[in-house]
């Protein structure tokens, strides 16, 4: 992979359309900080993500990133509570920002369940007993809990059925707005775009030639 | 580091039949090990236990660990007799200051007869030089007269007063019975934790009499005597199985073992208790070390098992893996998380079969003691089975690492994408 310059603004809703196999997984790995580039840099605000050693990236994913993947999300044996709050006991920032305004941790987790339609009904349920539409939103409230400033969402929608693609996109930009986080969606469904400040295409950014994905 | 155990912990719980299977494994190992050791030990106590104060043990030329059994332990049987008339010219030497007649041979229920004199209760000791006292009762005087060992007593609910019949010949299942000549119960011995818990107790002279009208180890036809009737008769014992010999000074107890050794009117053997002991733990050890071999492997068996489970489920669990590494889980804390869970299994199967033993040890022990005459102690944990324990938790310790590592690479090549 070879991307020339990326840059995202605080506060965008970005829509980064990409196909399989164009290097879709390394991006979300360099994003996240997961993987380092061979050459060049990587800033996420003030930090340079290449300059950190490896728990110090872990650290700072869990202080500023909320991720949501394309599905099996969920941890099965914790409670859709303890998914959601699993962020907060990982980082303390991310945990003082959800105790924000007085509310306890369950407070803020209830807060973004209910806001996300998930029915109180649900919380105590074991996770694996919840439909794929609802262990989306959880995760979404996963990733959004202790307001992170980049959500960065791996095709979140693609396992749920059109109505629910929109349902689903809807409640996430919302509460990204809510939480001032800039949104990072990754999908290669062109039809979702019209939701998005801003389209990027991975394929004509990544000017690498790409033999065999890695 | 909470949030660390807590997943740990509920993961586990996910898994609860395989890992519960594992734990069972690994208690069942521990047990086994930690059990062959206390067996070891009880049983080295209760020998060494039996016999104090005794300088030398006389009997028929045999190998002197056999003498200890037969003589002490009443395990196995004697190959020959000594002589009355041999017997009590040694008990006559002048350095020697009493002794003590066994005649064995019959049997109650699986329990050993012992023809001895009163010098029995008065000489004999165990443990540490504790003499022989009597619960209830006296010695016996007259002569279809029995003392008792506590086990017998305790076991076939005999009180004194009681009637009892004894066997002829040595195994449970003996047949002929010494029916026509009754004993009566008149002393019932305290508890000693020795072979002589499960001891009857009789005269030399009453062994004489049981036997008047027997030949061959079987009643004469046809002819029977009255017990009213067999003090008219000579009840001078004519032969012994062994004796307990106690001297006047420790100093002669080579020369008495090499008088008797040498003695002309019948081959004879004179053992030192410690000395025949020491030869018996020798063929003992072997088998002990065999058995702690066996057992060792087993506790190994368990831990691969251990670490061939959590490895087999590592696979699907990389799903989990990477969703920990989202939400901030660094690589070594997912190596923290496979390890407690492993060594968790391992300290808690430890603790279980530890507990399986005592739970067993409390219910065994009776059964033990009635069949062997060793005395299990329903300990928790002794202070030596210490750090038979502590290692086997640092070899868990040393493979937990395995999955550990297996996980940690994993996480560290998957990133946030498992490539299943």
């Amino acid at each position: 992979m070879n991307i020339a310059r990326f840059s995202v603004n605080a506060g965008e809703r970005v829509f980064i359309y990409g196909p399989s196999g164009c290097g879709k997984s390394t991006l979300l790995g360099l994003l996240s900080g997961v993987l380092t580039p061979q050459q060049g840099k990587l800033r996420l605000f003030d930090t340079d993500l290449t300059a950190l050693s490896g728990s110090e990236r872990d650290r700072f994913r869990v202080d500023h990133i909320g991720l949501i993947f394309q599905q099996f999300n969920l941890i099965p044996y914790l409670s859709v509570f303890d998914n959601v709050l699993l962020p907060c006991h990982f980082s303390s920032r991310r945990s003082a920002r959800a105790k924000t305004s007085g509310r306890t941790l369950t407070n803020e987790a209830e807060r973004l369940l209910s806001h996300l339609s998930l029915d109180s009904a649900l919380w105590q349920r074991p996770v694996t007993t919840l439909s794929v539409g609802q262990q989306q939103r959880v995760a979404a409230a996963r990733a959004l809990i202790g307001q992170p400033e980049i959500i960065i969402a791996d095709e979140p929608t693609s396992s749920l059925d059109a109505d629910r693609q929109n349902d689903f996109l809807n409640l996430l930009l919302q509460e990204c707005k809510a939480a001032q986080s800039t949104l990072l969606f990754v999908s290669h469904d062109h039809q979702l775009t019209p939701h998005f400040t801003r389209e990027v295409a991975l394929a004509a950014m990544n000017q690498a030639v790409v033999i065999r994905e890695a | 580091m909470q949030i660390l155990f807590s997943i740990t912990l509920k993961s586990a719980w996910n898994r609860r039949l395989t890992l519960g299977l594992v734990l069972v494994s690994i208690a069942l190992s521990v047990m086994m090990l930690v059990g062959v050791e206390r067996i070891r030990q009880d049983a080295r106590e209760g020998f060494s236990q039996s016999i104090s104060g005794t300088d030398l043990v006389i009997g028929a030329r045999t190998s002197p660990v056999q003498l200890m059994l037969y003589s002490v332990f009443r395990i196995g049987e004697a190959t020959n007799n000594i002589e009355w008339r041999n017997f009590q010219s040694i008990a006559a030497h002048p350095a020697v200051a009493w002794a003590i007649p066994l005649s064995l041979g019959d049997s109650h229920h699986g329990f050993p007869v012992l023809g001895t004199s009163l010098a029995y209760f008065e000489h004999f000791r165990y443990g540490e030089s504790q003499a022989l006292s009597l619960a209830h009762g006296k010695p016996f005087v007259g002569l279809f007269e029995v003392v008792l060992g506590a086990e017998v007593a305790q076991q076939r609910k005999y009180k004194l007063g009681d009637k009892l019949i004894l066997n002829h010949g040595s195994s449970a299942a003996a047949v002929a019975e010494h029916a026509d000549k009754p004993f009566t119960v008149v002393g019932i011995l305290a508890r000693t934790g020795t072979p002589v818990d499960r001891t009857i107790h009789i005269s030399l002279e009453a062994m004489e009499a049981i036997h008047l009208d027997w030949q061959g180890g079987a009643p004469l036809p046809g002819f029977s005597i009255n017990p009213k009737y067999v003090h008219k008769f000579d009840l001078r014992p004519k032969h012994i199985t062994a004796g307990l010999i106690g001297l006047k000074s420790r100093a002669a107890v080579f020369k008495i073992q090499r008088f008797v050794n040498d003695y002309k009117e019948e081959p004879l053997l004179a053992i030192l208790p410690g000395v025949a002991l020491d030869q018996l733990w020798q063929v003992v050890g072997i088998i002990e070390q065999t058995l702690f071999a066996v057992s060792a492997l087993v506790v190994l068996v368990g831990l691969s098992g251990l670490v061939a489970v959590i490895l087999a489920g590592l696979n699907e669990r990389r799903r989990e893996l990477a969703i920990l590494r989202s939400v901030g889980a660094r690589p070594h804390d997912v190596f923290f998380m496979l390890m407690l869970e492993s060594l968790g299994l391992t300290i808690l199967g430890a603790l279980l079969g530890i507990a399986l033993l005592d739970a067993i040890t409390l219910l065994g022990a009776p059964l033990v003691q009635a069949h062997y005459g060793i005395v299990m102690h329903p300990t928790l944990l002794t202070l030596a089975e210490l750090p038979l324990l502590c290692t086997v938790i640092c070899i868990g310790l040393l493979v937990s690492a395995v999955p550990g590592y297996r996980a940690y690479r994993l996480s560290l090549a998957d990133g946030l994408t498992p490539k299943t």
